[in-house]
């Protein structure tokens, strides 16, 4: 039995509204951060197979920049933010402008790859917090660990959680824009079976 | 020549001239079987180690041992003697540092040990293999000699 073989309408939407508020939160976590105007586009909530997963993000082997963080307490499991490099390289601008730093070119320097899982962070606590605030969960995250590498690749943590419970993932694609700089991230949030029922239940829905 | 390529919990079989091929594998592994007489070549890429284990099991490729019977099976219906066959393994990365004994963080591990211990239970020879570590390799099989090419980010290239 799949898990997310009894979802209907009403999951997705609760789902979607959940990807929504959070993405929302996130995204003014990031405005407030680089002082700058982000605008947000409805994200979609998608469920998607195994085999065409990467292809949300740009494809199996595009380079993108994935920060995993550990969610404990009421709920486990784990939330994952995806960026290409070209989105990275603009927060990055943003945000460190004021030091002086243009960040450009296909690698990262350890200051910039800090500043990435810091911002990250924020933005992850930001999703998190909201998540937590409509459902009365109490949720903790663990460090944010960073990675750079084939989109199959860093989409296969986050796959394999699901695939424990599922033949699909459940996918959040939330795209911004800072000033005009089109960016693209995307979260995918992972609870573990008990968990996603616990979210639906404290939210009044039934799995 | 064709050109095959195996999705995430998905596995193809096809005789020469072929190349089959799965991309970017992280924690998952790649199984390459071949058996080199008929040229039959088998690629698996499996998520999890063991299928007795999940509730959710009909995905016969997402499981290392529910997949290496279906490619058993699918080889010797190519024509493949189940006795030649030899396998070649990669993936099995721990693509995140987490800083944890625990065993659902340590999946790639899990999905080596079980490949290794399933091919010694169906008595295949490893001839190669490259597994763990922290990056994502695609891989691609020859099935005219079953080479096996290893492709990285910042970690080269390998033929085994």
């Amino acid at each position: 039995m799949s898990l997310f073989s009894n979802l209907n309408d009403m999951h997705l939407d609760v789902l979607k509204e959940i990807g929504s508020i959070g993405t929302g939160n996130a995204v003014t976590a990031v405005s407030s951060l680089i002082n700058k105007k982000v605008q947000m586009n409805v994200p979609s909530v998608e469920l998607i197979e195994f085999d065409t997963l990467a292809d949300f993000v740009g494809g199996p082997e595009i380079i993108l920049v994935g920060v995993l963080i550990g969610i404990s307490e009421d709920i486990s499991g784990m939330i994952m933010f995806l960026m290409d490099i070209d989105t990275a390289h603009n927060l990055l601008s943003s945000v460190l402008s004021g030091m002086g730093i243009e960040s450009s070119g296909d690698n990262l320097s350890e200051l910039e790859l800090s500043a990435i899982e810091e911002i990250s962070n924020i933005m992850a606590g930001s999703y998190l917090g909201s998540l937590s605030g409509l459902t009365n969960l109490r949720i903790r995250q663990s460090v944010p660990m960073l990675a750079i590498d084939m989109a199959n690749a860093l989409l296969s943590v986050p796959a394999i959680e699901f695939g424990k419970m599922a033949d699909h993932v459940l996918f959040i694609n939330s795209s911004f824009s800072v000033e005009n700089v089109a960016v693209n991230g995307y979260f995918i949030l992972v609870p573990d079976e008990e968990s996603f029922a616990k979210i639906m239940g404290s939210l009044g829905v039934g799995v | 020549m064709t050109k095959i390529i195996v999705g995430m919990a998905d596995l193809k079989v096809e005789r020469a001239p072929a190349m089959l091929t799965t991309l970017g594998l992280g924690s998952c592994v790649g199984i390459a079987l071949y058996d080199p007489a008929s040229k039959v070549a088998g690629l698996a890429h499996i998520m999890l180690p063991d299928s007795t284990k999940m509730q959710n099991n009909q995905n016969l490729a997402k499981f290392a041992d529910t997949a290496m019977v279906k490619m058993i099976q699918d080889m010797a219906a190519k024509g493949a003697n189940k006795t030649r066959l030899r396998a070649k393994i990669a993936g099995g990365a721990q693509m995140f540092a987490f800083n944890s004994k625990n065993d659902d963080m340590r999946i790639g591990d899990r999905n080596v040990e079980a490949t290794l211990r399933l091919l010694k239970q169906y008595s295949i020879p490893l001839v190669a293999y490259e597994v763990g570590a922290n990056y994502g390799r695609t891989v691609e099989l020859y099935a005219d000699d079953g080479r096996f090419l290893i492709k990285t980010i910042g970690h080269g290239n390998r033929e085994l």
